[in-house]
């Protein structure tokens, strides 16, 4: 039987997984991938919960947070491009004229 | 058959003019050949002025519509105000800057548009889907606007943190409602009022809380949520950089006021005890790495974080006092940091290849009136009488000494003691000391000085006359107590 709980725990370890990619990966898709991954973590949960609850929001839900990360990582991939051609790189570390 | 819910259009006015302005300046970009900025600023300049007008009746209601998605009272009338100050403002400092720059953006003022109602639906949202797509229509216009500099590495470096921090803020920030919305089975704040007083809540809904708390930390920048700001305002262009100090955190701490006292009042204990850390932690880092910044842009960064320490302090009093404090405190700092941003603007010149402190030398002497400017908005920054920031200060001080907050307002004063240091040594540069080189004249625009004079006076006069404005404060936010 897998239940609402098994769904939460399976969505808390995509966030997980999700945060510590941001943290600690340098590649510059990579990261906007993990920041997809802790998104679509939440949704699980949304979804889950709705399921659970018996309530339609956390569904609706679920839609504009896919809307608002697909406009955001429109975004990103721009910023992305527009970096890339100044620098050549996609490395985070390397991406650091401003500091302290 | 269906129900059609009643839908009255007049509470959102003020959001859906601002949205229009943006629409119609885009399709009519795309025919203007010559000067499509200074059409764009002109369609969003009428268009803020039309949302003025819009805004007005909601001062006197106090009633949710769209089923409860948007709540319409004088606090929400209070932030719409705020906003359409901050991006007027805006429009008439960035005209000059965007001809200065050679850049014919008319899209600038599209995403400036597309920010402010943003930030409109987040300040009146009853409902965390409402809050949530406020923050990211406001966010993802932001952070264009922070990258719309192309040929400049630092805007598109700024940009690029800005947009990774600031997802992952927001991924934080959903995490926490979908636990909340597992513990409760509510997203609106009324429905999570109520779960929470009833007293058997779960540790789902407390973890919820703290994962919101810190997504709204991150967007008003309080520490340890901060490294993002003083590369991002000193990347962004100046005007950009203006309106994000005091348009987004406005928008983010009214949001931020408005879920933790509406719907986790009964947690406020547990809140509080974080809120005080964050606090301290704002005020003291915020002001010491002020210190030894050179560059005024990075400067202020620095400053505007630890303005959001004193902010945190209103909330943390929790009185009705301290509140109306807030409202108050980002009046004064809307038009105070304003200003000074458009004077950074004026002074930065082309490029930007003016913002370092040394570049304030002398201009006492070259431009006495802007110096004189400089200097009131920079008083009113460290909140010295008899400008505008003194009275922000006192109230949120003076509300939380009633609440029993001996330690936490010593540690404020004390750091805004340590404040004046790094604002004054830009008025002993501008008055005290004269440059090595003659520099380039600045050009004035008319609306840049329009701007300027508004700031100046709006900042001195209810800096004097507080009362009036105070009152207004007290009155907006009757409604979240």
């Amino acid at each position: 039987m897998v239940d609402v709980q098994h769904y939460l725990v399976v969505s808390a370890a995509l966030f997980c997984l999700g945060v510590i990619g941001v943290m600690f990966r340098r590649n510059l898709i990579v990261i906007l991938m993990s920041l997809e991954l802790m998104l679509n973590a939440v949704n699980l949960s949304f979804v889950a919960i709705s399921r659970y609850l018996g309530s339609i929001e956390g569904q609706i839900f679920v839609l504009f947070v896919m809307v608002v990360a697909a406009a955001e990582v429109a975004v990103g991939l721009a910023i992305a491009v527009a970096i890339f051609r100044q620098k050549g790189t996609i490395n985070v570390n390397e991406i650091n004229i401003m500091k302290w | 058959m269906i129900q059609i819910p009643e839908v009255d259009l007049s509470g959102i006015l003020p959001a859906i003019i601002l949205s229009a302005a943006g629409v119609v300046t885009m399709v009519a970009g795309l025919f203007i050949k010559n000067r499509a900025a200074t059409i764009g600023g002109i369609i969003s300049a009428a268009a803020v002025l039309l949302a003025f007008a819009a805004n007005a009746p909601l001062r006197a209601i106090n009633k949710v519509g769209f089923v409860s998605m948007v709540t319409l009272d004088g606090y929400t009338w209070f932030f719409n105000l705020l906003i359409l100050f901050a991006l007027g403002m805006t429009i008439l400092t960035s005209l000059r800057y965007l001809s200065d720059e050679g850049m014919d953006l008319y899209e600038y003022f599209v995403l400036l548009m597309f920010a402010g109602t943003g930030m409109m639906f987040m300040v009146s949202g009853n409902h965390l889907l409402t809050i949530f797509i406020g923050l990211e229509t406001l966010s993802i216009s932001v952070y264009v606007l922070t990258g719309v500099l192309s040929k400049s590495s630092k805007s598109s470096e700024a940009a690029l943190k800005y947009l990774i921090l600031g997802a992952f803020s927001s991924g934080l920030f959903l995490y926490g409602a979908a636990l909340l919305y597992g513990a409760s089975g509510s997203l609106g704040l009324p429905g999570l009022a109520k779960y929470f007083q009833s007293g058997s809540f779960s540790l789902m809904g407390v973890v919820g809380m703290g994962l919101l708390l810190v997504g709204f930390a991150f967007k008003v920048a309080a520490v340890p949520f901060h490294m993002w700001t003083p590369d991002v305002y000193e990347g962004a262009p100046s005007p950009i950089t203006g309106f994000m100090s005091v348009g987004v955190k406005a928008a983010a701490f009214a949001a931020f006021v408005r879920v933790f006292f509406e719907s986790l009042n009964a947690l406020q204990v547990n809140w509080t005890n974080i809120l005080w850390i964050l606090a301290v932690l704002t005020m003291v880092l915020g002001n010491l790495a002020a210190l030894i910044q050179d560059n005024i842009k990075r400067m202020l960064a620095y400053s505007s974080i630890a303005h959001a320490g004193y902010i945190l302090i209103g909330m943390i009093a929790g009185s009705p006092d301290g509140v109306s404090g807030i409202l108050y405190y980002l009046l004064a700092y809307t038009f105070t940091n304003l200003g000074a941003f458009g004077i950074v603007t004026l002074v930065g010149r082309k490029g930007e290849a003016n913002v370092y402190l040394d570049d304030y030398r002398g201009l006492s002497r070259t431009h006495p009136a802007l110096a004189v400017a400089m200097a009131i908005f920079l008083f009113s920054l460290a909140g010295i009488p008899p400008t505008a920031g003194f009275v922000g200060k006192f109230t949120i001080f003076s509300a939380a000494i009633k609440a029993g907050y001996i330690w936490l307002v010593i540690i404020g004063v004390l750091t805004s003691a340590a404040s004046v240091f790094y604002y004054f040594r830009v008025v002993m540069k501008m008055y005290m000391e004269s440059p090595d080189r003659e520099p380039e004249r600045l050009r004035f625009s008319p609306s840049m000085s329009l701007a300027l004079v508004i700031s100046v006076v709006i900042v001195l006069y209810i800096g004097i006359f507080p009362t009036t404005y105070l009152n207004l404060a007290s009155e907006s936010v009757r409604t979240l107590f």
